[in-house]
């Protein structure tokens, strides 16, 4: 039987081996799966990952792949620096929605003021100290009152769904929609809207913050301060402890952080490829993002990377439902396998695998 | 290849082009649908999907017909409808009221291809709306659960607040009360289309009330089934006739017959004659059927529901003639006055009798 | 006012099964030290698996066997990446989530209900005839009861007995067990297939009597909620049932007061925000209940080495 032994130092090899092994596993067993439903397997896997990037509609695929990333890249890359120190945000989809509805309702608030310079920068800020501010009470509870963290911003997800689309056919519903729920469209509101700043490049205010956060967060957690602690308490609490770190102000530094970029990351969706708030509000995204923020191993860079395959995914994945009729559950499914392979090939970089031996002990 | 190397010339030039590129010589007319929920929901996506085979089966190779499910609102749906007329459709048709503005933003950008939004209102040239007066099949409902219930307790289970809901409430409620002054609605709201738990507990509640009929505006049979554990308590098909629950407890239904009119549609397309167009058919123009009234309800009160019905159909009768008054019993139709369709499109009010607030 | 308390007290129990059943498997996962997230993909795989088991065969008994079945297979794969692959129990738990989501939903592609299934209802002699007590608590089906007796059994497994001392031990301080020479990932396998057959079985009733039907996502979150209740709970599995019924009856609730006009006692309700009270309460026990600590080595990797 084969057993895992710990190895000394990350493995250098494995460390850059491991995403494409684990890639060309889902799509071995990702053929499996879709000859058991009756597709051309080859088809099926060039249709995911193939022509989204070089295929015949890459001109249209590879913005839509960027805007697909950009929200997961944010907010991953905030829940990077708590998920190092130990501290577990789990809620970062209720922090995205309350960016988005108080961004949302700043712009709106304006409406139809047309002065962009007062509108557009407001509704960001309020935005990212929405998601702040929903972020701050389980770092609050916990240093005051030692709640768990993860369950309170899981807590909070719900609360989050709930406002939404009370929001959507209440206080924020649009006095134009014939009665429907939903708010104005923010993309059509040219004071807020976040469009495309070159035309068809898919790169709105959001893809530059993402990449501007990946920059920022990469420096942080290399050369400033900040990333030391985070990573110091992350290794050894203890010894973070001795060093002079408080890890109140941490819990609280990094909660902020990562509930500021999922808000950032809503008001930038709300504004521009959502358009609206709605009960339907795109969803998942803040979920997503942890699976994002494990898949780059929490360095920024990686995170940057695993964004965009997960967005290729997403893109590829609606290929192949189009061309192939391939179900949509399937996809769901490759995505999971997809998941699994990556973390389970990545305990390589840690471990190695040994014949077992009788433990000496 | 061409496009490739446009790309390079900045992709917004690129997907110009690509538009502007001649139309693939084709032999088949590209037919497409975007579907909000998966094709065997059960419901509404599911009978879209089966109305939506019938249009193909009819034209037989002369159309290819693709489909996405499970396309979530907002800019993921922009996506798959770009995609399918960048995969050459000629006219798409997408089924969901939260798919109205990436429908209108994606018809800008491919002015030569058809799109038909169902239950939206807003159109362009190359855009047309269409849904059916479903408030007119409610109308025959309410009738027959106004002479159907015993303990003049009638639950109806509302999904969203939207005005094609409220319609509907306020089109049963009149002629429930019409044939049994005594009757009283039990409102559940529970803000979803398709959520067969959630559906059946409302359904639980209304019975465990008193209620002896159950209507319902959300797409599960769930209700069905929680009606026909109960016993003697009657319910509706909803969307599709759901003809496996009667005789009892489902009485009688109404169904959503879309093949029609996507028929109709996609042969305009082939003539060439397809224009912009705002539809809102009923019983006449069979856009809504009402599904077998069953043995379940006696003769004289099946042939009076049918006569009903067939005053809706031809037109000699609408369901929202005066004299009606609003819930807080203002006035709102004088007698004999006839609702205009541009009002009940955006309704947004109860009639005088029914209880409880419309949630907002 | 139509809301007949005893019969809403009754529907609340039905309601809540599901959930109950769910939370009594996550919690003794998490008592053993981990954190699975995946329970809504398990649920909706005991769903799907239930329906079409119950179906075919026509035997409820078959239907709930097979949910449990694949609730098991899916926590297995959990189970084999978190304990032998040491990967993250967080990202696992997620991924199982969508992996168990898309599974479900192949597996009840153009599935043909063969034979009807009826689960029937088992008044207790005796205490069923207790007025009003009688209706609401001993006239239920067997699952019901069955989730009843599950906390009964994990109460009294983890305080009084030498297994539950052992799983506690795993889930407080893994190194420690270890060297106490307790098989840490064997007992914390074991713990994670209870948890799936549990969550499986939770599914199955949704399917086989509450609804009862297959439909693409049919249990609706109900997984999350279960995640929910076992924070509410503390950890405490008589706690559950409170936590259980509360959320399950915050529904039911919410349901009866709109059919009943949208009043209490003459005040109106505002019910779009009556669906988030049970969250908002769950944080209000957090903080009441600090005492309520997770298990110390919740959602960490063991490995002998460290």
């Amino acid at each position: 039987m084969l057993t895992l032994e710990k190895r000394p130092h990350r493995s250098a090899f494995w460390t850059w081996a491991a995403p494409p092994v684990a890639v060309l596993l889902t799509i071995l067993f990702g053929m499996v799966l879709f000859l058991i439903l009756g597709k051309d397997p080859v088809i099926a896997i060039k249709a995911i990952f193939w022509d989204p990037v070089f295929g015949e509609f890459a001109f249209y695929y590879r913005p839509e792949i960027v805007k697909k990333a950009a929200p997961l890249v944010l907010i991953a890359t905030g829940l990077a620096f708590g998920f190092r120190a130990g501290i577990w945000n789990i809620g970062a989809e209720g922090q995205y929605i309350i960016g988005a509805i108080c961004g949302a309702g700043v712009a709106l608030a304006f409406y139809p003021l047309e002065a962009r310079w007062i509108v557009f920068p407001l509704a960001i800020v309020a935005g990212a100290l929405g998601g702040m501010i929903w972020a701050a009470i389980p770092a609050i509870l916990r240093i005051y009152f030692k709640t768990n963290e993860i369950l309170v911003s899981l807590m909070l997800v719900y609360v989050a769904q709930v406002l939404i689309t009370a929001f959507a056919s209440g206080l924020l519903r649009s006095p134009d929609g014939h009665g429907f729920p939903g708010s104005r469209n923010l993309s059509q509101y040219s004071a807020a809207a976040n469009l495309d700043l070159i035309s068809g490049t898919g790169m709105h205010w959001g893809v530059v913050a993402a990449l501007v956060a990946v920059l920022i967060a990469f420096f942080v957690l290399t050369r400033h301060q900040f990333g030391f602690d985070v990573r110091l308490t992350g290794q050894s609490p203890r010894a973070a402890a001795f060093s002079g770190i408080n890890p109140n102000r941490l819990v609280l530094f990094s909660m902020a952080l990562s509930g500021g970029l999922a808000g950032l990351a809503g008001i930038f969706e709300v504004t521009g490829p959502a358009g609206q708030i709605l009960a339907s509000f795109p969803k998942f995204y803040g979920f997503t993002a942890i699976i994002v923020a494990f898949l780059g191993r929490l360095h920024p860079l990686g995170i940057l990377l695993a964004g965009l395959l997960m967005a290729l995914t997403y893109i590829g994945g609606e290929v192949a439902q189009d061309n192939l009729q391939l179900p949509a559950a399937a996809i769901l499914t490759f995505q999971g396998m997809l998941l699994f392979a990556i973390l389970a090939v990545d305990t390589l970089t840690m471990y190695r695998l040994r014949r077992s031996r009788k433990e000496v002990r | 290849m061409k496009r490739r190397t446009l790309l390079a010339t900045g992709a917004g030039a690129a997907m110009a082009a690509a538009l502007g590129l001649p139309a693939r010589a084709q032999a088949k007319t590209k037919v497409g649908f975007i579907y909000v929920g998966p094709i065997n929901d059960g419901g509404w996506t599911q009978h879209h999907h089966e109305n939506a085979l019938m249009m193909a089966e009819h034209f037989g190779d002369a159309v290819e017909f693709v489909y996405q499910e499970s396309v979530p609102e907002g800019p993921d749906a922009e996506r798959a409808i770009t995609q399918m007329c960048l995969g050459g459709a000629n006219i798409v048709f997408t089924t969901s009221f939260g798919f109205m503005d990436p429908t209108i933003n994606v018809a800008a950008k491919f002015p030569d291809v058809k799109f038909e939004h169902a239950t939206g209102y807003k159109t362009a040239d190359n855009v047309s709306v269409y849904s059916a007066k479903f408030h007119e099949g409610r109308a025959v409902q309410g009738f027959l659960a106004g002479k159907m219930t015993k303990s003049n307790k009638v639950g109806y289970i509302a999904s969203v607040p939207i005005p094609e809901v409220i319609l509907g409430i306020n089109a049963s409620y009149i002629h429930a009360k019409k044939v049994n002054p005594d009757v009283e609605f039990k409102i559940i709201w529970i803000f979803e289309w398709l959520n067969p738990a959630k559906e059946a507990d409302a359904a639980k509640a209304l019975i465990e009330q008193g209620c002896d009929v159950v209507l319902q505006h959300t797409d599960s049979t769930a209700p069905h089934q929680a009606a026909k554990d109960a016993g003697n308590v009657y319910t509706f098909g909803q969307a599709a006739d759901m003809a496996e629950f009667g005789p009892m407890p489902r009485i009688s239904s109404i169904i959503d017959n879309w093949a029609p009119y996507y028929i109709d549609r996609v042969q305009a397309v082939m003539d060439g004659t397809w224009a912009s167009k705002n539809t809102w058919d009923g019983i006449g123009q069979g856009m809504v059927g009402i599904g077998e009234i069953s043995d379940a309800v006696p003769a004289d009160i099946k042939a009076e529901a049918e006569a009903l019905r067939d005053s809706i159909a031809s037109g000699a009768y609408n369901p929202f003639t005066g004299p009606l008054n609003k819930q807080d019993g203002s006035a709102w139709l004088a007698d004999g006055e006839v609702a205009d369709d541009g009002v009940l499109a955006g309704l947004s009010f109860y009639v005088e009798g029914i209880e409880g607030d419309i949630p907002s | 006012m139509d809301i007949n308390p005893i019969l809403l007290l009754a529907a609340l129990m039905v309601a809540s099964t599901p959930i109950l059943l769910a939370a009594i498997g996550e919690l003794v996962t998490e008592r053993a030290g981990v954190l699975n997230l995946g329970v809504e993909g398990m649920m909706i795989m005991g769903a799907v698996a239930g329906y079409i088991v119950g179906h075919s065969t026509g035997s409820p008994l078959a239907g709930f066997a097979g949910a449990a079945a694949a609730g098991i297979g899916l926590s297995l794969v959990f189970a084999i990446l978190t304990q032998v692959l040491l990967t993250n129990q967080t990202a696992t738990g997620l991924g199982l989530t969508l992996f168990g989501m898309g599974l479900a939903s192949l597996m009840g592609q153009g599935f043909e209900p063969a034979l009807p299934v009826t689960v029937s209802k088992i008044a207790i002699p005796g205490l069923s005839s207790i007025p009003v007590l009688g209706p609401i608590l001993f006239q239920h089906d067997a699952i019901v009861y069955l989730s009843i007796l599950l906390v009964l059994a994990v109460y009294l497994v983890l305080g009084y007995s030498r297994a539950g001392l052992i799983l506690r031990a795993v889930g407080e301080n893994h190194d420690a067990a270890h060297a106490l020479g307790y098989p840490v990932r064997l007992v914390r396998l074991l713990a994670i297939m209870f948890g799936g057959a549990c969550a499986g079985l939770g599914g199955a009733y949704i399917s086989l009597v509450r609804v009862p039907q297959w439909i693409d996502g049919i249990t609706a979150g109900a997984g999350w909620i279960a995640l929910a209740i076992v924070v509410f709970a503390s950890w405490k599995p008589w706690r559950l049932i409170g936590g259980a019924y509360l959320f399950g009856g915050m529904t039911v609730l919410q349901l009866n007061i709109q059919g009943d006009g949208g009043k209490i006692f003459g005040v109106t309700v505002p019910v779009e925000y009556l669906s988030m009270t049970p969250f908002v309460a769950t944080i209000v026990v957090l903080v009441v209940m600090s005492a309520g600590r997770a298990p110390g080595s919740l959602g960490k990797s063991f490995h002998a080495s460290n």
